[in-house]
């Protein structure tokens, strides 16, 4: 007699289970440091050159009455990279509403800019000073990696800002935008989570924020304790890892399988 | 209420995208509604995109016939983008002869021809600035851009044939040096980039974060 089987979808792929355990244990560390903030802890973050320049950088394009420039990246508002630079832009954005000073932003993708519209809009609010805000300043290029590459040198050749900030995702592009900043000799902010895009931005930028210094740079510049609390939460998972890198690594010297078989 | 709704609907589709990511949405052995909505979630993106295209579009016309209208510095260049754009349209639409859509050889032509070896030409304007810019960065003015310099050094004499003319081990140390710092250098970076994403994507659907959404992190 052939047994009656009942066919059932498969809720849980058992293969992500180490995602799954390593992305509950972050979000309770974030919790978890998120309440010590509120309850007064104070936090060490250690200094980032790159964004204790941000206001002097700012300074300068006021004092010189130049432009300031700030390119979020050529990815589209899906790349977390790219959400990490439009906090930053945020940020830059009141800083240079309270100086008075005109801020360029040229996007690659229309949704990016139409996010960012709003993000400086409430920028310009929080500063205090709306009326100041050009929203012409804030406009679409083309999806046509070069076509963008190439207005953006225009701009910065014709406008010579005095400060550049390339904060998000970039591509080959990279290197193109920052010596064009470098050669009309611009103060140039850069950050990006591209690996291979760094060594370009370290040798044509004046400061460069690697990997997840990008991340970490809303909540840096705006000295906010509970955005401060996630990097101390990233500062925890980033000790479990280097912990479990070093007894892998010793089990692994040692013959034994037993992290492979637990995240292989 | 101008920010709950937008934190509350970042809150419930980030948690199921979260989900979506355990759960099996293989088209057999899966479960139905989380692939559908999945799929769903994932093609209205497209849908957002055309609508805000179009927005960009606008933008960058009417700021261009501004700049021609107020006579303002570089008007010439704000002619030729939005000749060039509406042209590209105009021959997309009106121009294509007999063929049907999508096969449109004017449009391809110019597609081909222009489009195509004006993104060349800036590209290739990369080998230049590659030069200027490894010139700068190789100056050994401190102990940390020596060592670099003389690791590039190796590195790029191990790539040719030259580097082992030169020294027959050359070719095995430039490996080295790819194989051991410099991929432990980067893998530190990416597991970096790694959390830091994660924070970040914590912290935005939670609502910890919203300077994105223009609320100033209120």
């Amino acid at each position: 007699m052939i047994p009656l089987l009942l066919a059932a979808p498969s809720w849980f792929m058992g293969d992500r289970l180490g995602a799954f355990v390593a992305s509950l244990f972050f979000t309770v560390a974030i919790f978890g440091a998120l309440t010590m903030a509120r309850k007064g802890a104070q936090f060490y973050i250690r200094h980032i050159p790159g964004l204790d320049a941000v206001e002097e950088a700012i300074g300068r394009a006021t004092e010189m009455g130049k432009a300031i420039l700030y390119c979020p990246g050529l990815s589209s508002a899906a790349d977390v990279a790219t959400l990490a630079s439009l906090n930053i832009l945020g940020r830059v954005a009141q800083k240079v509403a309270s100086y008075e000073s005109r801020l360029i932003v040229p996007h690659r993708d229309p949704i990016v800019m139409t996010v960012a519209r709003e993000t400086l809009k409430d920028a310009y609010l929080q500063a205090g000073k709306p009326e100041v805000l050009n929203t012409e300043d804030n406009f679409f290029i083309t999806e046509d990696q070069f076509g963008y590459t190439a207005a953006v040198n225009g701009i910065i050749v014709r406008e010579k800002p005095a400060t550049i900030f390339l904060q998000g995702m970039f591509y080959a592009e990279s290197l193109l935008l920052a010596e064009t900043g470098n050669a009309i000799g611009a103060i140039q902010i850069a950050g990006t989570d591209a690996v291979v895009q760094l060594p370009f931005f370290i040798a044509a930028c004046d400061y460069t924020l690697i990997g997840e210094e990008l991340y970490a740079a809303g909540a840096y510049l705006s000295k906010d304790p509970a955005l401060l609390s996630s990097l101390k939460a990233s500062d925890l998972v980033k000790g479990v890892l280097w912990l479990m890198i070093v007894v892998g690594a010793g089990l692994g010297m040692g013959g034994s399988g037993l992290m492979v078989g637990i995240f292989g | 209420m101008k920010t709950r709704i937008p934190v509350l609907t970042a809150f419930l589709l980030g948690l199921f995208m979260w989900m979506a990511y355990f759960v099996d949405k293989d088209a057999e052995t899966g479960v139905t509604w989380v692939r559908v909505f999945y799929e769903e979630l994932n093609q209205n993106n497209i849908v957002i995109a055309v609508f805000t295209l179009y927005l960009g579009v606008m933008t960058l016309l009417l700021r261009h016939a501004k700049k021609i209208r107020d006579k303002r510095d570089g008007r010439f260049f704000s002619l030729v983008v939005i000749l060039s754009a509406l042209g590209m349209v105009a021959i997309g639409l009106f121009m294509t002869g007999d063929a049907g859509l999508g096969e449109n050889i004017r449009f391809q032509w110019a597609f081909d021809y222009l489009q195509v070896p004006l993104s060349a030409t800036m590209f290739s304007l990369l080998a230049f600035f590659v030069a200027s810019a490894a010139y700068r960065a190789f100056r050994a003015r401190s102990p940390e851009a020596t060592l670099m310099l003389v690791a590039a050094a190796l590195v790029m004499l191990a790539r040719v044939p030259l580097g082992a003319a030169i020294h027959e081990a050359l070719p095995e140390w430039g490996d080295w040096i790819m194989d051991i710092p410099n991929l432990a250098g980067k893998r530190a970076i990416t597991m970096g980039v790694g959390l830091g994403m994660t924070a970040t994507a914590i912290k935005i659907v939670f609502g910890i974060e919203r300077t994105y959404m223009g609320s100033g992190g209120k």
